[in-house]
């Protein structure tokens, strides 16, 4: 359940930073940020700070190295907050 | 011989209007977009009235895509983006989504500094150890060519994209620039303007210098004072202009409408010598500045119809009412109509050159020269100078047939620009 709403919470964030030629429907777990979804790299910082904010978590530097998919935010967001 | 530049488009984001509609209409009326700011008195500021486009959100969220808006934090970017985006539609020009840009366009769009509220959100973070959270947009709301960058990835454009500062010049001296590049065949057409950021970290400066008036903050509408015998200062102001200048035959293939002629114009600079210094003008310099604006037009001082001044409503107005009157060498009757927009919305500093630039194209197009606010008892020195008749206090019908058009700035610089009327 938390995991459904996680991804939900996940998408609306990511869908303001989507190109004009992608589409929310576009957006699945497996999507990568910046050769699927065509997300700027530079936006991608941010992304990751709308993240720590909707969730309440901090992200470090290699956190985000390894932020390449969907799924992978999913699961570093998974693993923080259980730390919390 | 170089090629004919004309003006094809308009567009302002000004403290007593926004919009060509709105904005023609305050300039006719006397309207006033200047106000008291209840900020400026929580901070203790001597001068407490101000003049800033009043941008509503909905406004914004016509010029801005959701993503741009996020963490948008740099008001002279909004008011640039606004007036900027106006001229090119204005122009007829459409906002191409090629993958290609357009090679024979581009932007001079100046500002003195940009993004100041942005700068000390950021400021904040990095002192509290936060640098991590500056997010991705400090740097291009931050840096003086922001505006130009936001507005040439706008239209896509390809040719030179860059950002003038020359302080309250700075308008006035983009225009010359775009001149330039159009006259020399450099482009087919180039989107000029500028502008300036509201809040008390631009203002607070003038405040500290003591330049602004202090005795009109229950009394905003009059605080400005341009040309007047009791002016006390100039009113701190923001805002943007911009002007979309293209050769004429880009114009003519285009079939697009023209506002006017640019005829050309001068820059220099005092050098901070004799009279001159980093805040004062060297008037052999300002005098030689319209002589040589004059001469690079390939007019006669005679032709001269309107003068739309820089005259900002401190003790220097009678000293620029007196460079206008020795380089042209005309006085009295003979002297042409002058006036001054900075009555209705004060000093809008970087960005006064292009608004009020805009506001001079404007008279040729309505065939008026817009009336001067709060000059009812003129400055003995330039009563001297000028037949009062010439400084009218209220709009007039009259054909202007050439405007020209100062602007004076820290550090000593100058710039003079020439419009006519558009024949061929």
């Amino acid at each position: 359940m938390a995991h459904k709403e996680n991804y939900t919470i996940l998408k609306d964030i990511i869908k303001i930073y989507l190109p004009e030629d992608v589409s929310v429907n576009d957006i699945s777990e497996d999507s990568h940020f910046i050769n699927e979804l065509n997300i700027n790299s530079a936006n991608l910082v941010d992304v990751v700070l709308d993240v720590e904010d909707a969730f309440d978590i901090r992200l470090e530097n290699e956190d985000m190295d390894q932020m390449q998919t969907v799924k992978d935010a999913l699961q570093i967001v998974d693993k923080k907050i259980s730390e919390k | 011989m170089g090629k004919r530049v004309v003006i094809t488009g308009l567009g302002v984001c000004a403290p007593n209007g926004i919009g060509i509609s709105d904005f023609t209409t305050a300039l006719q009326n006397g309207k006033s977009g200047i106000r008291f700011q209840p900020q400026l008195q929580e901070l203790k500021f001597g001068c407490q009235v101000a003049a800033e486009p009043l941008v509503k959100d909905n406004l914004v969220n016509q010029y801005f895509t959701p993503l741009q808006l996020r963490g948008l934090n740099a008001s002279g970017i909004v008011y640039g983006v606004i007036a900027g985006t106006d001229a090119w539609k204005d122009a007829g020009l459409s906002i191409i989504e090629d993958s290609s840009p357009d090679w024979d366009s581009g932007v001079i769009f100046g500002t003195g500094i940009l993004g100041v509220d942005k700068f000390r959100e950021s400021i904040h973070l990095v002192d509290d150890k936060n640098v991590r959270r500056l997010g991705s947009t400090t740097v291009s709301q931050t840096m003086a060519s922001g505006i130009s960058a936001y507005l040439g990835g706008i239209f896509g454009c390809g040719n030179q994209v860059t950002t003038n500062s020359s302080a309250c010049t700075t308008g006035t001296e983009g225009i010359l620039m775009a001149y330039d590049r159009i006259h020399s065949g450099k482009a087919k057409r180039m989107l000029t303007g500028s502008c300036s950021d509201s809040g008390p970290y631009v203002w607070g400066g003038f405040d500290a210098m003591r330049i602004l008036p202090r005795s009109y903050n229950d009394n905003p509408t009059k605080a400005s004072r341009p040309m007047s015998a009791d002016a006390a200062g100039f009113v701190p102001g923001s805002g943007a202009g911009a002007l979309v200048l293209e050769s004429l035959e880009s114009a003519m293939e285009r079939g697009a409408r023209i506002y006017a002629e640019v005829l050309g114009g001068a820059v220099n600079s005092g050098g901070q010598r004799g009279e001159g210094t980093m805040t004062a003008p060297n008037s052999e310099a300002v005098q030689r500045c319209i002589s040589e604006a004059v001469m690079n037009a390939n007019i006669l001082s005679t032709d001269i119809d309107v003068i739309n001044g820089h005259l900002t409503a401190t003790a220097k107005d009678p000293m620029e009412i007196e460079n206008w009157s020795m380089a042209l060498k005309r006085s009295k009757l003979d002297f042409p109509f002058v006036n001054s927009f900075k009555g209705m919305f004060g000093h809008c500093l970087a960005a006064a050159g292009s608004i009020e630039s805009v506001g001079a194209v404007l008279q040729l197009k309505h065939n008026q020269v817009f009336g001067n606010t709060n000059c009812e008892k003129l400055h003995a020195d330039i009563e001297k100078l000028v037949d009062r008749s010439r400084i009218p206090t209220q709009t007039i019908n009259y054909t202007p047939n050439i405007i020209a058009k100062a602007s004076f700035g820290f550090g000593d610089v100058n710039a003079c620009v020439i419009f006519k009327r558009y024949s061929d």
